[in-house]
């Protein structure tokens, strides 16, 4: 009689081959090793095209340009110069589409980001002007007086 | 909350993503691996090495280290946040990752230890199923019985002394084979924490050792725990069906816990515990001396938060008490169970003052974070990663091995 | 002819030696190992931040979020700022509420676990905010430790994550040095700054780097000279994260002193 004593072998074996065959079948074809080696690189190559496909948000200041050219304008030539548009007023999205109008923050959160005064000289925190919102008029907007887009100005009534 | 939220409490300065991750599970599964490891390698000290003490333990600890198998697999998927996606170890396996090793070893592991059972069991295989062939009109039960013992045979139905002889040497080898890749089914977790350069406290080359030593203590402890409390429970038994039948005679060959095999257990268990302990203060002490970056903060875990965790009930508990416990001359059976118990609470706080006090600080040196064991269940987050999950982890291969003792009887006749 | 028995042997042995070797070279592939070493990328991206600059504001740490889809409300994000202030007595304070999402809402430091400390301006030494986002570093350990290849780096050096295929093992998390990694609240797998993927493949700026008011933060690419972010890589002194580490990380630090964690 041939020798039994590699049957429990061949059942691993088969274990094996059964795993291999799983493989074929759900491991998709673009998994592989890709650019940087196999180290770095062993991926499913589609991933990158999902990435790459997600959805902007943020469409930036000269995406608002072309049709509020006044306010862009007026934030430029002011010391708030470098804040992007959608910073305060969320992101674009696909306006005008989607959505129509977009939200304009008057909170006081939003200008203590940056004038909340911290004494921090440094850092360039400590060359902003600021206050503290718990003594400086903490009962209303800070838009009641100040106008975001050029805070030289005076608030628009 | 995100994951790691509800269990974590932060207290000065940690990164705002970093939460406790590696929780309960990932300290229950070094345990239940290493008392794989460990079991296997109590068996095979009989097999290979002829300690003819071990005889009686070798068989039943080959059994339980198949019930701990897929038990160990068990806190992985608890812990998994897709574990349906688990299977994608065996299918694309990164092995530049510790953890990708995992798919291998445990199959390879898995194979050795159900093929050596095989071999030791399939005289009562081949019997059981011929027994079963002989009966005309089946029930259903015993047509099932039937069914499995003929699939078990896997067709080799010789068991003439000359076969039976191919069995043992069979046996032989498996076990010879079975130690160093029980030893590496548990050094590759030790890798998994050793290798992690981010953590200061489980970087270090001697984490794998130390692992493998304390894996081969607690499963030996375990094993040795379940065997006296089997076979006290078998006397308990048969003493109180004696009690009420008084003319009652069993064809079981009753034998209460030999002193000599626990003797010869121990004496391996003392061995295996002071490599371990001696590994470990090695690492702290060499940590100490040099003094690098994270020694500051590392020194206010081990030292400051963790010390009761660590020396008291660790070192102290887990390993001093029973080291006295096992070297006083004359070892009662009592003595040796509290030795045990002791032991595997020993190993379990390693397992947990790594895991979770690689975590009690944070990656910028300058905070900590406190763990708080989620008791009641009140979420499926709550149960997998909480006191509930765990105890399921435990209990699990006691019920795996009462259903493997069906088939494979360890301490009834059928076993020789 | 041949045995039933004996065909069904074979044919076993004939599949299963057949899909062995197929599975090995799948794997390693060595016309696609060679090509690895020889294919220059013209691209690397890399990152410039500026901590002199930086005021705290977190204005990067909301666009992020919002960009991203990261819910505003998770105490996690891809991106966030430090703050550091260092007293007269020798003392480093350093915290980040909410990862910086709001700004720092007052001047008093969060100790966690409901604790403020308090420091009066007279006894600050010095103060400054330090922003951090994920290095996409040369030798990313998280990649390194991924046992299934749910995450890998792209030609250009982007770490990123096949939301897909990760398993939520949590071995990536523990393997970042710099703790930039997390578990996505919603999506139950690892999530990590990415630099904007989407919007660098396109032409645009990372959402954090388009949000900053003070030019704290940019971004380039290492491989073309011209890059203003290149050239001050090039000509200024500038610092990285955890050197120590050898990850190689691609963030670069104006103002990077020793305190920062």
């Amino acid at each position: 009689m041939r020798n039994h004593v590699w049957r429990p072998l061949y059942v691993a074996l088969g274990i094996v081959v059964l795993v291999l065959i799983v493989r074929t079948l759900v491991v998709p074809k673009d998994f592989g090793v890709h650019e940087r080696g196999y180290m770095y690189g062993w991926h499913r190559k589609s991933d990158e095209q999902f990435w790459k496909a997600v959805k902007v948000k943020y469409k930036t200041s000269e995406y608002c340009k072309d049709c509020h050219r006044d306010k862009y304008d007026d934030i430029r030539n002011s010391p708030h110069a470098r804040i992007m548009c959608e910073n305060c007023h969320g992101p674009a999205l696909s306006h005008p589409d989607d959505p129509p109008t977009l939200t304009i923050d008057q909170s006081r959160e939003l200008c203590v980001r940056c004038h909340l005064y911290l004494p921090y000289q440094t850092s360039g925190r400590g060359k902003i002007r600021g206050i503290d919102p718990e003594t400086h008029h903490p009962e209303v907007e800070c838009t009641l007086c100040h106008w975001p887009h050029n805070p030289t100005r005076e608030a628009k009534k | 909350m995100v994951h790691g939220e509800l269990w974590t409490v932060k207290e000065l300065f940690v990164y705002p993503n970093e939460y406790i991750y590696w929780t309960i599970q990932i300290v229950m599964y070094p345990f239940m691996t290493g008392l794989v490891a460990g079991a296997f390698v109590l068996s095979s000290l009989y097999h290979v090495f002829n300690v003819k003490q071990l005889k009686e333990i070798a068989r039943f600890s080959l059994v339980f280290s198949f019930a701990l198998l897929p038990t160990a697999m068990l806190p992985l998927m608890f812990h998994l946040l897709q574990p349906q996606r688990g299977i994608e170890v065996m299918l694309t396996p990164h092995f530049t990752s510790a953890i990708a090793a995992f798919g291998i070893v445990f199959s390879t592991y898995g194979m050795i230890v159900a093929s050596e059972l095989w071999f030791v069991y399939r005289k009562h295989f081949v019997e059981s199923a011929l027994a079963l062939r002989q009966i005309g009109d089946r029930t259903f039960s015993q047509h099932i019985r039937h069914l499995l013992f003929s699939a078990l045979t896997l067709g080799a139905m010789d068991i003439s002394e000359h076969a039976l002889e191919k069995d043992e040497k069979a046996v032989k080898v498996l076990a010879g084979i079975g130690i160093p890749v029980a030893c590496f089914l548990h050094g590759y977790a030790g890798f998994i924490f050793g290798s992690v350069k981010a953590n200061a406290l489980w970087m270090t080359p001697l984490m794998p050792v130390i692992f493998i030593c304390s894996a081969v203590v607690s499963g030996i402890a375990l094993c040795l725990l379940t065997y006296i409390v089997a076979m006290e429970l078998r006397k308990l038994l048969f003493s109180w069906k004696r009690k009420q039948r008084p003319l009652y005679t069993s064809a079981d060959e009753l034998k209460s816990t030999e002193v000599l095999t626990v003797t010869m257990t121990a004496k391996y268990l003392v061995m295996f515990m002071v490599l371990a302990i001696s590994l470990e203060l090695l690492d702290l002490i060499f940590r100490g001396y040099t003094a690098v970056k994270s020694w500051d903060i590392l020194r206010s875990v081990i030292y400051g938060r963790d010390f009761i965790n660590i020396f008291v009930i660790q070192y102290g508990l887990g390993n001093l008490v029973p080291f006295v416990l096992f070297l006083l001359p004359r070892l009662t059976i009592r003595r040796a169970v509290a030795g045990t118990i002791l032991m595997l609470l020993g190993v379990f706080m390693m397992r947990w003052n790594v895991v979770i006090g690689g975590q009690a600080f944070s990656s910028s040196f300058a905070g900590f974070m406190h763990y708080h064991l989620p008791i009641w269940p009140e979420t499926m987050e709550t149960y997998r990663e909480g006191l509930f999950g765990a105890l399921t982890v435990v209990a699990i291969p006691f019920v795996l091995f009462w259903f493997l003792d069906k088939i494979m009887p360890v301490f009834r006749k059928g076993a020789d | 002819m041949i045995s039933r028995r004996n065909f069904c042997k074979k044919s076993m042995l004939l599949v299963g030696g057949v899909a062995l070797p197929l599975a090995a070279f799948e794997l390693f592939n060595p016309k696609k190992l060679m090509a690895d070493k020889s294919d220059e990328a013209k691209v690397r991206w890399v990152f410039l931040v500026d901590t002199n600059k930086c005021t705290g504001c977190g204005f990067c740490v909301r666009a992020c979020k919002i960009e991203n889809e990261t819910p505003y409300d998770a105490n996690v994000s891809r991106t966030w700022v430090e703050r550091y202030v260092l007293t007269r007595d020798g003392m480093t304070y350093i915290d980040s509420p909410k990862a910086a999402r709001d700004g720092f809402k007052t001047s008093k430091i969060d100790q966690g676990e409901g604790k403020f400390k308090e420091i009066k301006g007279e006894e600050i030494d010095k103060a400054f905010f330090v922003p951090k986002l994920c290095n996409q570093c040369e030798n990313p350990p998280c990649v390194q430790v991924c046992p299934v290849g749910a995450t890998y780096q792209t030609a250009d050096g982007v770490v990123l994550v096949d939301r897909s295929w990760c398993i939520g093992c949590g071995y990536c998390i523990m393997g970042c040095p710099y703790g930039v990694r997390f578990f996505h609240p919603v999506y139950h797998v690892a999530e990590k700054c990415n630099f904007c993927y989407h919007r660098i493949s396109r032409g645009m700026k990372t959402a954090c780097v388009d949000a900053c008011p003070f030019d704290a933060r940019k971004i380039g690419n290492i491989k073309d000279p011209n890059d203003p972010v290149t050239r001050i890589i090039m000509t200024e002194r500038v610092n990285i994260l955890k050197e120590e580490y050898g990850t190689k990380p691609q963030v670069f630090y104006l103002g990077l002193t020793k305190e920062v964690k």
